[in-house]
């Protein structure tokens, strides 16, 4: 009996010192606050570094949010952001409204971002143009013949209209317009992949990290995608990655900075499945 | 004395209350997923009318501008939730008949467990399995694009909800009073005749709540659409065409919404729909089945 209450007692001081112990540190860590937002591309890079960053800077706290790239730059614009994510370079409008701001928006590229189109391996075809996957994804060409394969119906494989891949797909290859309504949308790259591998007649595409021998991958505007191709931007469907800062940055932004471009940063990259820039 | 009784009083009164706690709990979940469902699914309707949600023919929901068709989602679902009802009914009914009325005492000892364990089967599993296994084994059958469709789905679901239909129609069958039975056979009627016109119309409501609740358990399933129905947002013209229906729709985007965005109210408002028709399909269930109940428990 006596034991027990010693316990009691022993917890409730424990949870006590608990709760002191991080409302002391909330405190402590409100100056080394730190906001970060847009892309939902990004946003993963961005999360995970943040979480490891923490951890070893426990002064700086940081919140990570998505929204898109547009609400990145517009809420660094607003000041309510310190790093905004972005999947593409600031637009012309963008730059006005800062200049107008008297701001300064200084880009600083994380990571390459390439999206391979990948087919059955038993397709004949080896390599498409730009135009032909837009035609072929909203539906103006539906059969392999059209694209001197043999005579089979094109069987289009997208991402969920909501990730991030699709939106860089919708952006790179077919300029904004509408994938054909009846494409089969498959939740993840790795589903993407094993679609085509099972389809004689798909088309699909995934990140870099998802290429295997079961799919076969092809030339886009006759250029290979491989990383070398990717990190010199001559692969058409390959972007950078941004994170946009306002001015030179200093202090714990340009700390966090320093760490995505660093090593560790850069694995984050990889294991995200974009391409680290080293 | 009595002040054991006040304190054995006071126990009784405790767990009462405490059990009382713990069954209103549930009703206390219903009711925050409700209010939920609504709070969140009905600001869609500031960004379209209800009858261009209902009806319109394109889901774009990330497109700019996004449009908020569900009429292909809904389409889906009740094609390959009537597909799959045609794979479990006659499965569902002839197990339960079997199991009931012809089998052995032997062959009941296992043909019931066995039942129970295809329902014990996680869905995810029936997911893979149509993935890896029978969606491709279809597509060479039948020479299709793809395995991924509305057929493919209604077969793994069919199979899914056999369990379910099997053993609500077999309870609706034992309910079935002997003497019925007996006086069919005293009559002259052989096992086919007893089975088919005494039997079966006797449990009648009851089967049809089976398929109610068969119709209900399949229409919600996520996983195992999610993984073979296809996936393609467009208004179902043949079962052999890949479909996305109203659960997969939410399991695949729900993560990638930003929180507060129209599309993140479409997917709710869609969440909505189906739980109102589930609701629907369970309500008629219980009056069927309290009705079932009556009839007999009166003709005794």
């Amino acid at each position: 009996m006596k034991k027990h209450t010693f316990w009691k007692a022993a917890a409730v001081l424990l949870t006590a010192a608990g709760i002191l112990f991080t409302a002391a540190t909330t405190v402590a860590s409100a100056e080394g606050k730190l906001v970060i937002q847009g892309s939902t591309t990004v946003l993963p890079i961005a999360q995970k570094a943040a979480e490891i960053f923490m951890k070893k800077n426990p002064h700086v706290n940081i919140t990570v949010r998505g929204g898109g790239s547009g609400i990145g730059i517009t809420s660094l614009l607003d000041g309510t952001c310190d790093i905004a994510n972005s999947s593409r370079a600031v637009k012309i409008t963008e730059i006005q409204k800062a200049q107008a701001k008297g701001l300064d928006l200084k880009p600083h590229v994380i990571a390459k971002d390439g999206i391979a189109v990948i087919v059955h391996p038993g397709n004949r075809v080896s390599g498409l143009n730009r135009k032909q996957i837009a035609d072929i994804y909203t539906g103006k060409i539906n059969s392999w013949s059209q694209v001197g394969g043999e005579n089979i119906k094109i069987v289009v494989v997208s991402r969920d209209s909501a990730s991030g891949t699709f939106e860089a797909f919708g952006e790179l290859a077919l300029g904004g317009a509408k994938v054909r309504p009846d494409a089969l949308l498959q939740a993840s790259n790795q589903a993407v992949a094993s679609v085509v591998a099972r389809t004689p007649g798909a088309i699909g595409y995934v990140g870099l990290g998802y290429l295997s021998d079961a799919v076969k991958a092809i030339t886009v505007d006759g250029v290979e995608v491989t990383q070398a191709n990717v990190l010199s931007g001559k692969y058409p469907l390959s972007r950078p990655l941004f994170m946009y800062t306002s001015g030179t940055p200093s202090g714990d932004v340009k700390n966090f900075l320093d760490f995505v471009m660093g090593i560790e940063g850069q694995k984050i990259v990889r294991e995200e499945g974009f391409i680290p820039l080293k | 004395m009595t002040y054991r009784k006040d304190r054995r009083n006071f126990r009784e009164n405790l767990y009462r209350q405490l059990f009382a706690i713990l069954s209103f709990a549930s009703l206390a979940f219903l009711l925050g997923i409700t209010l939920t469902l609504f709070r969140e699914g009905l600001p869609i309707f500031q960004h379209v009318s209800l009858p261009s949600f209902l009806f319109g023919k394109y889901w774009y929901p990330t497109h700019e501008p996004p449009e908020f068709g569900v009429l292909p989602l809904i389409l889906a679902s009740a094609m390959v939730t009537s597909g799959a009802m045609l794979v479990c009914i006659p499965l569902g009914l002839g197990t339960a008949l079997y199991i009931n009325e012809l089998a052995g005492e032997k062959q009941r000892a296992v043909l019931k467990p066995l039942v129970e364990i295809l329902a014990s089967i996680p869905s995810v599993v029936y997911g893979f399995f149509g993935m890896a296994i029978f969606a491709p084994f279809l597509q060479n059958l039948l020479h299709l694009p793809t395995g991924l469709c509305a057929l493919t789905a209604s077969i793994i679901l069919g199979v899914m909800a056999v369990p379910c239909v099997c053993s609500i129609a077999e309870d609706a069958l034992s309910f079935v009073p002997r003497s019925f039975r007996e006086a069919s056979y005293a009559l002259g009627a052989n096992r086919w005749q007893t089975l088919v016109k005494v039997v079966v119309p006797a449990a009648g409501s009851g089967i049809f709540t089976a398929f109610l609740m068969g119709t209900g358990r399949v229409i919600g399933e996520t996983m195992t659409v999610l993984m073979v129905a296809g996936g393609a947002a467009v208004i179902p013209r043949s079962f052999l065409q890949p479909v996305r229906p109203m659960s997969a729709a939410i399991a695949a985007e729900m993560g990638e919404a930003p929180v507060g965005s129209s599309h993140y109210h479409a997917l709710f408002a869609i969440g909505l729909i189906l739980f109102l028709i589930t609701l629907g399909f369970s309500i008629l269930a219980e009056l069927l089945s309290r009705k079932f109940r009556a009839k007999l428990g009166g003709s005794l």
